[in-house]
């Protein structure tokens, strides 16, 4: 490591200052009001969420990271209508939702295509769900099956495409029923490291097409830093907004901009946040703490 | 060879060869031990079958003894010096020979005068098809739709359900005499007890299989709007259909379990009536092949129903390898 100052991470380049000012005169399509979650189990009560209150603007990308156990999964499930928020209220485009419903999609961390389904039948499927015509959700499928580069695999079948595959048509059957907000849960934590940074510029290059506004929970940290405008970091038990930090890396993002300055100094400031907020679960330990294994075996010779 | 060895490790695999030669030795194996048994008389035979009986009193032709009674009766007949019993070891009249068997059992197909009313093995069976075919049919009408409901709306199982259970443990017998009563002696009651054997099983099993269809699938479709019957129709039914289809062929061995129930009750009838008139006798060459056609038949279905499966659902055998 080179002796050598980090600049401040607050600190955003020209062109990336002009676009969040840009950015933040849109309106908000997705706002969480106050919101509030507790998990009542038998005997005591567990605060998932407490007092959530953010905005994203119209064709904004932002990732959501904290440690596990913070609560993120719980957030855009909530966003998405499947878990209930216990105070508080959820609203696109200044209406509060109630549920889930096709304003907003979701892409999931666990392959969910329909396996009876072939491509661009599962692709069809939300378009059919919003009352198209076969034929016409079918031309419309085949037309995002192209946003995703997918177009000569629309008569495969979901297990007979790659991870990385199935998840690009995740993203079309998702964006097909024209959400407004496009919630990505962990999307692409399954896939290996460099099929993941793909996706990662596939998922820019859509967003770069099309009017679609993004929320992508993750814990991977390069990844929220790589993709995001804005990061929302939720710190633990009970999950709070700890801050909201604006990217100061200009656009379009290249793999090679994980090595700037900017991008190092957001990276080593989000470690340290994390860090500070000390083990969360009982069993992980994640933190660099030292621990002693007893010696098991006899070891003449030494690893390093 | 390598297949062959690695078929007999824990969870090893097999390959096409291996699989091949197990499957003819998995007919083979049985059929070599009935006829060696049948056709080699020093492997069991310990019964003679009488063709003279020369000059004992109580032994005629045809009879069947045990072989100390009858080198009893030999010596007893040369020391009188009378004309001494004569006879061939055989089997108990209860294990006819693979043979005798075959014989019964293209007797039946090609015989064309029945003697007396459903007398012949196609007929009795026939009408057994039929009972079965209405009791299962009933039963699916009413338990596939209810199973499929009460696995996806839990307040209906929680209202259907425990009743579903308690009616499952009274043995469907005990609703014999109830059914004739009330429907009468001729098929409907039989029809009713195979509806009664198969029907709550079937609700529970089915709500079962609803219940294991992956959560994740339903919540991402409705992230994409499906809801009420759309969700039904669309993702629950094609994603449990696999699973239904298998379920609905395993219910159907259990229809037939209850067939033998139902045709005792009221006037008996059909393939387990025949198997007793014949019993009774002792015809065990018609009641063997009047069993390998239950069997066969029972087997063929399922192999038929089981290759039709795999084509409709290529995408469940690829998902489970």
């Amino acid at each position: 490591m080179t002796e050598h100052q980090l600049p401040d991470y607050r600190t955003l380049p020209a062109d990336v200052a002009e676009r969040m000012e840009q950015i933040r005169q849109r309106e908000y399509v997705l706002e969480i009001d106050h919101v509030g979650k507790v998990f009542a189990q038998k005997r005591h009560q567990t605060v998932a969420l407490e007092d959530i209150e953010f905005g994203v603007h119209r064709r904004e990308f932002v990732c959501v990271v904290g440690p596990s156990g913070c609560g993120k999964s719980t957030l855009i499930r909530i966003l998405a209508g499947l878990e209930e928020t216990t105070t508080g209220r959820i609203l696109v485009d200044g209406k509060p939702v109630n549920g889930p419903g096709p304003d907003r999609g979701m892409v999931f961390q666990k392959y969910t295509l329909f396996p009876w389904l072939d491509v661009c039948r599962n692709v069809m499927f939300g378009i059919e769900m919003g009352g198209a015509e076969r034929a016409e959700a079918r031309r419309q499928a085949m037309q995002w099956l192209q946003v995703v580069g997918l177009e000569q695999f629309a008569t495969s079948f979901p297990h007979q495409l790659s991870g990385g595959m199935q998840q690009r048509v995740a993203i079309a059957r998702a964006l097909a029923a024209r959400p407004r907000v496009l919630l990505m849960d962990e999307s692409f934590s399954a896939l290996d490291a460099q099929t993941r940074l793909k996706m990662q510029n596939y998922l820019m290059e859509i967003w770069r097409k099309i009017d679609i506004t993004i929320v992508f929970i993750t814990h991977d940290l390069d990844e929220a830093i790589y993709l995001a405008d804005r990061i929302l970091v939720l710190k633990p038990r009970p999950g709070r907004v700890e801050e909201v930090i604006e990217v100061p890396l200009s656009r379009p993002r290249r793999a090679a901009q994980m090595m700037s300055d900017e991008f190092l100094a957001t990276k080593a400031h989000l470690e340290g946040l994390i860090r500070s907020f000390g083990d969360t679960t009982e069993e992980t330990d994640e933190g660099e703490d030292d621990f002693t294994i007893p010696l098991l075996t006899l070891v003449t010779d030494k690893a390093e | 060879m390598q297949g062959l060895a690695a078929s007999w490790r824990l969870y090893g695999r097999t390959d096409g060869v291996s699989r091949g030669v197990f499957g003819v030795l998995a007919v083979l194996l049985p059929l070599l031990a009935w006829s060696a048994v049948s056709y080699l008389p020093f492997v069991w035979h310990p019964q003679v079958l009488i063709t003279d009986p020369g000059g004992e009193d109580y032994l005629e032709s045809g009879m069947r003894m045990n072989r100390a009674d009858f080198s009893r009766a030999v010596s007893e007949m040369q020391s009188k010096n009378e004309p001494v019993p004569q006879g061939i070891a055989a089997n108990p009249v209860y294990l006819p020979s693979p043979g005798e068997v075959l014989t019964a059992f293209v007797h039946a197909f090609t015989s064309s005068a029945p003697t007396g009313a459903e007398h012949s093995i196609t007929q009795a069976f026939g009408h057994s098809i039929q009972i079965i075919f209405w009791g299962f049919l009933i039963s699916s009408l009413i338990g596939v739709p209810l199973g499929v409901m009460c696995g996806s709306l839990p307040g209906l199982a929680r209202l259907v359900e425990p009743s579903v259970d308690f009616f499952r443990y009274l043995p469907a017998p005990a609703f014999g005499a109830l059914a004739v009563a009330i429907l009468g002696i001729y098929d409907a009651p039989k029809i009713a007890i195979i509806v009664i054997g198969t029907l709550f099983q079937q609700i529970l099993v089915i709500a079962n299989t609803t219940r294991k269809l992956d959560f994740a699938l339903i919540e991402a479709s409705r992230t994409l709007g499906a809801k009420g019957l759309k969700l039904l129709f669309r993702v629950v039914i094609p994603g449990i259909l696999p699973d239904l289809y298998r379920d609905q062929r395993i219910l159907l061995g259990w229809a037939w379990t209850y067939l033998i129930v139902a045709e005792l009750i009221g006037t008996s009838s059909g393939i387990t009536w025949f198997i007793t008139q014949q019993a009774r006798y002792q015809h065990f060459d018609n009641v063997y092949a009047a069993m390998a056609i239950i069997g066969i038949a029972g087997l063929g279905t399922d192999m038929v129903l089981g290759l039709l499966g795999r084509r409709f659902f290529a995408w469940k055998r690829e998902i489970d390898g």
